[in-house]
């Protein structure tokens, strides 16, 4: 067991409370951003927060400028980051259990087995998915979205008339990410486990040895590494050549509590795991050196983790609502 | 970051075959002034009639665990609703989980087992079943679903007894009883009960788990018919090493006995210290060969050197078990287990449980 990490950054943490399940942190534009299960968004440190949706926000995707929240009002919101809404769905009261993110002004939501797309232009398409899907991710080239669901994945060009495409592994399948150069695609498992698949000859990947399940992942802005949640360390896989298969994946940031969120530095190899104890650190890939963002704080589970774009400020949140903004030293 | 039993939600099951009166029982509950909120999670196929604040339609997604346990099936669609639902604490004391008539108990149960997020946020407090005192006795013929809700059940209320004869109300009470004799029963019309007897009941608490009598042998609130002949095979004395297979033996409350050709109980004693070393295989062994066909499992056992009771209980494949309180200096070291379950092998069983005494 390594030593505490004897660098510190916790001065450079402003602390914030909010009382509530942090489900996002992070920046939308320059604006900082907190989403709360209990509905509300929270845009920069002064304004009111809003509330967009008649009551709880289930599931929140953000990137760059955009915000979209499906709620258990069975609506899909965008938020940008001026504070203006826009619906993007209805589902008429069914929970939205998953929204993701697309190219071009695109997302993609699902209540049930129904999973919607809607384009740039508020163009919709519907696909029944074998069984309820949790996870949705758009590929990072081509209007192309993976559905996670029990027993595999099915990959659905919106925009073409052939049969979505299956890639099977028994079992339920939770969340689901490409790898940012579009070689791979993997899924969190309910058995504590992560299935990958090479998408140019749907070769299988296992990468198994979680005490819990990896609800929280991360590439890195190289997309040479997979960072993942689940263990007592951040584990992280290597992506280069042919992905993790025969590879031991490196363990970062050791301590006796179980990581539940991870984030990616989006300019350096540089990760910042959150525990369920409460702590944050910021680990450097190339030496494993460790810096302290927070000590616990009330000793909560960290759910949500963010960097700015240009990875100078860094946003979390816990379970209970013990929040902080780092700003590194520039 | 261990959370205590009381830190977490509880979780009621209800379950009943179609028209039985669920949602009847449901309404009680939302709508008598306990001070209390609940999330409720009905199935969305259902009518929901029901005016509270957190309803959650469910799609009753059942998935089998990739684990090699093959009756492991979990809901999946309840590990996602009460995850989010955790994420709301406050705004509710205890959930609700309205299945469908047709649903078995048995995938609902183990989610709580099975999944640990849900496992550390909630606890399952009861299977509570719903029997129409009409229809029952025909349903245990013709829907094995209807079958499997009884044998599950905790607390079976069986209801709408104004419109049965009482000597119809006795025999399906002896229907029921030959299937599971340990759930507490209530005779009800429209569901009238004391909440108290339906709600926090702790079935699933192993601190709770303080006697595993067959639960007819209470005085509840059966009707004594004191003049029924009693019609033993033999008379055993106090120290009798085999306990009785409850149908056959025991008459109370006039009940005639049944003895269901496809699901019993089996309740095995013996008037001493089992073995753990010995013990402790054996249930793992005998739950993973015969846990498709054992739906509940529980046991209290005196342990050789051990001043602690043991107690477990059990789903299928699944065994939840610990050291409890202290064996009382007045109480008697008795181990027992008792199985409900589709074609057990009483002979089997008792030769393996007896094989295990210390």
């Amino acid at each position: 067991m390594p030593a505490a990490p004897v660098q510190t950054l916790v001065d450079r943490v402003t602390t914030l409370a909010f009382d509530r399940f942090v489900l996002k942190a992070g920046f939308l534009g320059e604006e900082l951003l907190f989403v709360f299960a209990d509905g509300g968004i929270q845009l920069g440190r002064e304004a009111a927060p809003l509330r967009p949706h008649a009551d709880a926000i289930l599931v929140a995707a953000h990137s760059g400028k955009r915000l979209v929240t499906g709620g258990d009002d069975g609506r899909v919101v965008e938020t940008g980051p001026d504070g203006r809404t826009i619906e993007l769905g209805n589902e008429k009261g069914r929970w939205i259990d998953a929204v993701a993110i697309g190219p071009d002004g695109s997302a993609a939501w699902s209540a049930g087995k129904t999973v919607t797309v809607r384009d740039g232009k508020g163009k919709v398409k519907t696909l029944t998915a074998p069984s309820t899907p949790q996870g949705l991710a758009f590929a990072p080239k081509g209007f192309r979205l993976a559905i996670a669901h029990i027993d595999g994945v099915t990959l659905w060009f919106p925009n073409a008339d052939a049969e979505p495409e299956r890639l099977t592994w028994k079992g339920p399948h939770l969340d689901t990410s490409f790898s940012p150069d579009n070689r791979f695609l993997i899924t969190s498992m309910q058995e504590n486990q992560l299935h990958g698949w090479r998408l140019a000859d749907k070769g299988h990947m296992r990468m198994s040895g979680y005490p819990a399940k990896t609800r929280s992942w991360s590439w890195s802005h190289d997309g040479l590494w997979l960072a993942t949640s689940g263990a007592e360390a951040a584990i992280i896989w290597p992506f280069a050549k042919e992905g993790p298969t025969g590879k031991a994946p490196r363990e970062c940031g050791i301590r006796p509590a179980k990581v539940t969120t991870v984030a990616f530095h989006p300019r350096a190899l540089v990760l910042a795991i959150g525990y369920e104890d409460g702590w944050v650190l910021l680990v450097r890939l190339t030496d494993a050196s460790e810096l302290l963002v927070r000590a616990g704080g009330d000793g909560t589970p960290i759910t949500a983790l963010g960097w700015d774009k240009d990875g100078k400020r860094l946003a979390f949140g816990s379970e209970s609502g013990g929040a902080g903004l780092l700003a590194l030293p520039v | 970051m261990s959370t205590t039993m009381t830190d977490k939600i509880p979780v009621t099951v209800l379950t009943g075959y179609l028209g039985a009166g669920k949602t009847t029982l449901l309404n009680r509950i939302l709508s008598e002034p306990h001070g209390k909120k609940y999330a409720v999670i009905v199935n969305e196929f259902g009518e929901i009639g029901i005016d509270n604040d957190l309803v959650v339609g469910a799609d009753e997604e059942v998935f089998e665990m990739n684990n090699g346990c093959i009756c492991c099936t979990v809901r999946g669609d309840l590990i996602r609703i009460i995850e989010n639902l955790m994420k709301r604490k406050g705004r509710f004391d205890a959930i609700i989980v309205e299945t469908t008539g047709l649903a078995d108990p048995a995938p609902v149960a183990q989610t709580f087992f099975v999944d640990q997020d849900v496992g550390e946020k909630a606890r399952l407090d009861a299977v509570v079943t719903v029997a129409d005192a009409k229809w029952l006795a025909a349903r245990l013929k013709d829907a094995p679903e209807a079958k499997n809700q009884i044998a599950f059940a905790d607390v079976i209320l069986l209801n709408k007894t104004d419109l049965v004869s009482p000597e119809a109300l006795r025999e399906v009470e002896a229907r029921i009883r030959g299937i599971n004799p340990y759930a507490r029963l209530h005779k009800t019309q429209k569901c009238q009960i004391p909440l108290a007897e339906v709600l926090d009941r702790g079935a699933f608490d192993l601190e709770r788990i303080l006697e595993i009598e067959p639960a007819f042998l209470e005085a509840d609130d059966h009707h004594h018919d004191h003049d029924h002949d009693h019609d033993h095979d033999h008379d055993c004395g106090p120290d009798c090493t085999h306990d009785h297979h409850h149908h056959g033996h025991h008459h109370h409350g006039g009940l005639k006995h049944y003895h269901d050709e496809e699901m019993q109980s089996v309740s095995i004693a013996h008037p001493g210290d089992v073995d753990p070393e010995k013990f402790m295989p054996w249930i793992n062994d005998l739950v993973q060969a015969e846990g498709p066909n054992i739906l509940r499992s529980k046991g209290i056992l005196a342990f050789a050197k051990e001043s602690k009771r043991f107690v477990f209980q059990g789903v299928h494949m699944i065994l939840d078990g610990d050291l409890q309180r202290e064996w009382k200096p007045d109480e008697k070291r008795v181990s027992r287990i008792v199985f409900i379950g589709r074609n057990l092998n009483e002979d089997a069983l008792r030769q393996g449980f007896l094989s295990c005494v210390a």
